[in-house]
């Protein structure tokens, strides 16, 4: 199959709609925006004298100062004339918020990165957990910041942004919804720094990955309807008669995490005024909501969304076209349809009913299937460009993210099995494939696509550096394999030592002999971390001297190329 | 592969697209989730589940707050090692009033679901201190903090309202009370009569951190001393079935 948003619809609709009108309609929404955002200035001063707890008094002051600024711009804005040149030519692709998303990638990237090598050395050395930071940094408030940083800041901003620009490209559209874009940005951006906040200053709903609290929850709600309309109105106004196969998986993953998020979060407030809430179901049935809701922010948001991402970044660096269209169809309704089982396995021998964690644990293992289908199409899609593994960094960056990919999607079903998990189970093993899967797989085809994107978004001939590049290849790659060893001796260790028996039948450890035992694997662990910032770090460098110093392309290149 | 051809349809109709994937990732959730609702061995029949009192509700709010599900799990398999360390396995019902569930999925620490009565008190104050001069192979945070700071009790009220109203039988005179009951339980000079009245005969009334005041020790150290201790296990028969 070739890849079909090639060399079709190279024609744009001319932009340059009447001024009068636009004008007349943005002076009626200003004045809509400013009563909204008075009213909310408003509620978050009250908020802020009423709260009953720190988070949301916290939280309160950022949405007062958030929207007293945009109050107060948009004030000055008013009764301004209209700009002569729109900022945003209707016939060029929107990629000023795709340029500001590759940015916040990288930032909170090394931000998660850094909490995660931070608090896996709290864990080797339990002192690094500051008396003077009691109530702040200790290890139970900064685990759920980094899991958050890294699944929903670095992996949620390279979803949203690699998706605005994937979608446009292969529907030869700009993007829906014009502002809409930003506002989706914006808005995630404040939901991070919100559920942050929330976590240090000591506000969680405790269900793992679904932490924040139900005001938080409700602002993503809002944001993740807007980029829902802003990546579906694209789809539906593309000048592309097939639908790419990149946007099936990122629709289904926008469309998917919405009914998770919402289901999982059904939450009454206590008050209006504090962030504590009270979830809707209780024991077994939230067990077994929360672990449908946690591996499949696993299914669809570190899998379906990253396959999207796969299948647009690897066949265009590759320059080859997706292996097989026919697998790509399979593969991507089996997945769909079978991930959703996948939960119960998170419970096998616990107080969930053996039917349920059963029926997860057979639909865990059929779901090795359609994971491999998507690994061989990423992989066979290098056909006849096997050699650029040698020269480039980049598709040797994409190739092991898929190969990363390929080795986790084995592991989680065999983990899933009854047997297996009950030695796996509750111990480091389980984090270590987590982190192979979501270092190895979703770092690296994010670091793959940003080396693809910040060339083409800054206009830029090339990379600055293309050995920096093998540098934080081999950096991440020496590091993804030190943590999983490590993780996977002191798992697979633990588990053994505390089911160990002598010939009497009495237990032979103590639980403090196998926390004794773990500590030279925590280092290594540690360092494996170090190595992985390290790369992180060096890419980022690596880009920016890109923006800043990489020759920028031909000026008869620069002119808006509508698809590509 | 006539039938792969007929994707056509789907690939050219956004909403349909849309449609359709949103319907097959409806299935599984709508299977494994709604049987549990109403499937009637789903939450074994036993003696002794009680609500929490307003002072473990604060514990729990406080051992919530502070991440102890990340590394403390809940939740004991019939595995014979676990049983052994830890006691006999868990039960659905005995998480029948936690909103939400704390079986947690890791275990850094050990299995905290049947901690309740193991420890001394000033165990647990001296161990939240400092855990390494307790235990030195420990690697967990110091909580320091938590016998420091003072609590009244002043929302518990709402809280248990709030569950109430999702179907955890707190009575009206238990959140009417709820504010004197908190500060009962955590003084064993005090009239605690109505609390017992309440809650059981069993609720530990006791200074639990062993200092004046009701501090967040108290609370945690509160809910860690009642952790699997209500079901009473001699009236108990596994459900092989289910």
């Amino acid at each position: 199959m070739r890849l079909r948003h090639q060399g079709h619809g190279q024609n744009m609709p001319p932009g340059r709609k009447i001024r009068g009108v636009q004008a007349k309609g943005r002076k009626m929404s200003n004045y809509i925006k400013l009563i909204a955002l008075g009213l909310v200035t408003l509620f978050a001063m009250i908020g802020t004298n009423y709260a009953r707890d720190l988070a949301y008094q916290v939280h309160a002051v950022i949405v007062m100062i958030v929207a007293g600024g945009l109050f107060l711009y948009t004030l000055r804005q008013t009764g301004e004339p209209v700009p002569a040149t729109a900022a945003h030519p209707q016939n060029e692709y929107f990629d000023s918020v795709i340029r500001a998303g590759t940015i916040a990638t990288a930032f909170w990237g090394v931000v998660g990165f850094l909490v995660g090598t931070f608090i896996a050395f709290q864990l080797a050395f339990p002192s690094l957990n500051f008396e003077w930071a009691e109530g702040l940094a200790n290890f139970g408030r900064l685990r759920p910041l980094h899991t958050s940083a890294v699944i929903f800041a670095f992996g949620g901003n390279a979803l949203i942004a690699t998706s605005f620009y994937v979608v446009q490209r292969t529907c030869a559209a700009r993007l829906w919804g014009g502002n809409l874009a930003w506002f989706v940005f914006w808005g995630y951006q404040l939901f991070i720094v919100l559920a942050a906040t929330g976590y240090l200053f000591g506000s969680t709903q405790s269900k793992e990955y679904a932490e924040p609290e139900w005001h938080v929850d409700l602002w993503l709600t809002i944001v993740w309807v807007a980029y829902l309309a802003v990546f579906l109105g694209t789809v539906i106004k593309r000048k592309e008669p097939h639908i790419y196969v990149a946007n099936w998986f990122y629709l289904a993953f926008i469309v998917t995490v919405a009914m998770l998020h919402v289901v999982n979060n059904m939450t009454i407030p206590v008050s209006i005024w504090g962030s504590k809430s009270v979830i809707v179901w209780p024991g077994v049935q939230d067990a077994m909501i929360q672990w449908w809701y946690g591996h499949n922010a696993v299914g669809f948001f570190l899998t379906a969304g990253f396959l999207g991402m796969m299948y647009y970044f690897i066949p265009k660096q590759a320059e080859r076209p997706v292996f097989s269209y026919k697998l790509s169809i399979i593969h991507f309704w089996a997945l769909i349809f079978l991930y959703i089982w996948a939960g119960p396995h998170h419970l096998h021998y616990t107080a969930l009913p053996d039917w349920a964690s059963t029926l997860g644990m057979v639909m865990s293992v059929i779901l090795w299937m359609p994971s491999w289908g998507g690994m061989i199409n990423g992989l066979m899609t290098l056909s006849g460009a096997w050699d650029k593994l040698r020269t480039d960094p980049v598709i040797r960056m994409m190739v092991i993210s898929v190969g990363f990919y390929g080795m986790s999607t084995f592991e989680g079903p065999m983990m899933s099995i009854r047997a297996v998990n009950s030695l796996s189970h509750y111990t480091d093993w389980t984090i270590g494939h987590v982190h192979s899967g979501a270092l190895g797989w979703n770092g690296m085809i994010t670091f793959g696509a940003l080396y693809y994107l910040v060339p083409v978004l800054w206009k830029r001939e090339r990379l600055y550096s293309l050995s920096l590049v093998s540098w934080h290849f081999w950096l991440a790659t020496i590091g993804i394999v030190l943590y999983a060893a490590s993780m996977w001796v002191t798992g697979i260790m633990e588990g053994l030592m505390w089911r160990e028996v002598d010939a009497n039948g009495f237990l032979v450890n103590s639980f403090a002999d196998t926390v004794a035992a773990k500590f030279p694997m925590y280092v290594v662990r540690g360092l494996g971390g170090v190595m992985f910032l390290a790369g992180a770090i060096i890419m980022c460098y690596n880009l920016w001297m890109t923006v800043r110093k990489a020759p920028a392309k031909e000026a008869s290149l620069t002119a808006p190329v509508p698809a590509e | 592969m006539s039938i792969l051809d007929k994707h056509k349809i789907l690939e050219t109709n956004a909403t349909l697209l849309l449609v359709c994937s949103f319907l097959v990732v409806t299935i599984g959730g709508l299977v494994q989730i709604t049987p549990l609702f109403y499937l009637e061995n789903t939450i074994e029949k036993v003696e002794g589940m009680r609500p929490y009192t307003p002072l473990e509700l604060a514990g729990r709010e406080v051992y919530i707050r502070e991440g102890c599900y990340v590394c403390h799990s809940q939740m004991i398999r019939p595995m014979r090692d676990e049983v052994e360390r830890y006691g006999h396995y868990s039960l659905a019902a005995e998480s029948m009033y936690d909103r939400p569930f704390q079986w947690g999925s890791k275990r850094t620490g050990p299995d905290l679901a049947r901690v309740g009565g193991r420890y001394s008190d000033e165990w647990h104050a001296d161990h939240l201190r400092d855990p390494q001069a307790v235990v030195p192979e420990s690697v967990m945070p110091k909580y320091g903090f938590l016998e420091e700071t003072r609590i009244d009790g002043k929302y518990i009220g709402e809280v248990m309202a709030t569950n109430a109203m999702l179907g955890t039988p707190y009575t009206e005179e238990m959140i009417a009370q709820a504010q004197a009951d908190f500060r009962a339980q955590a003084d064993p000079d005090s009239d605690y009569d109505g609390l017992l009245e309440r809650y059981g005969e069993d609720i530990n009334v006791r200074n639990f951190d062993g200092q004046p005041g009701v501090s967040e020790a108290d609370a945690l150290i509160a809910y860690l001393q009642m952790l699997g201790t209500l079901v009473d296990f001699s009236t108990f028969t596994p459900d092989a079935s289910r």
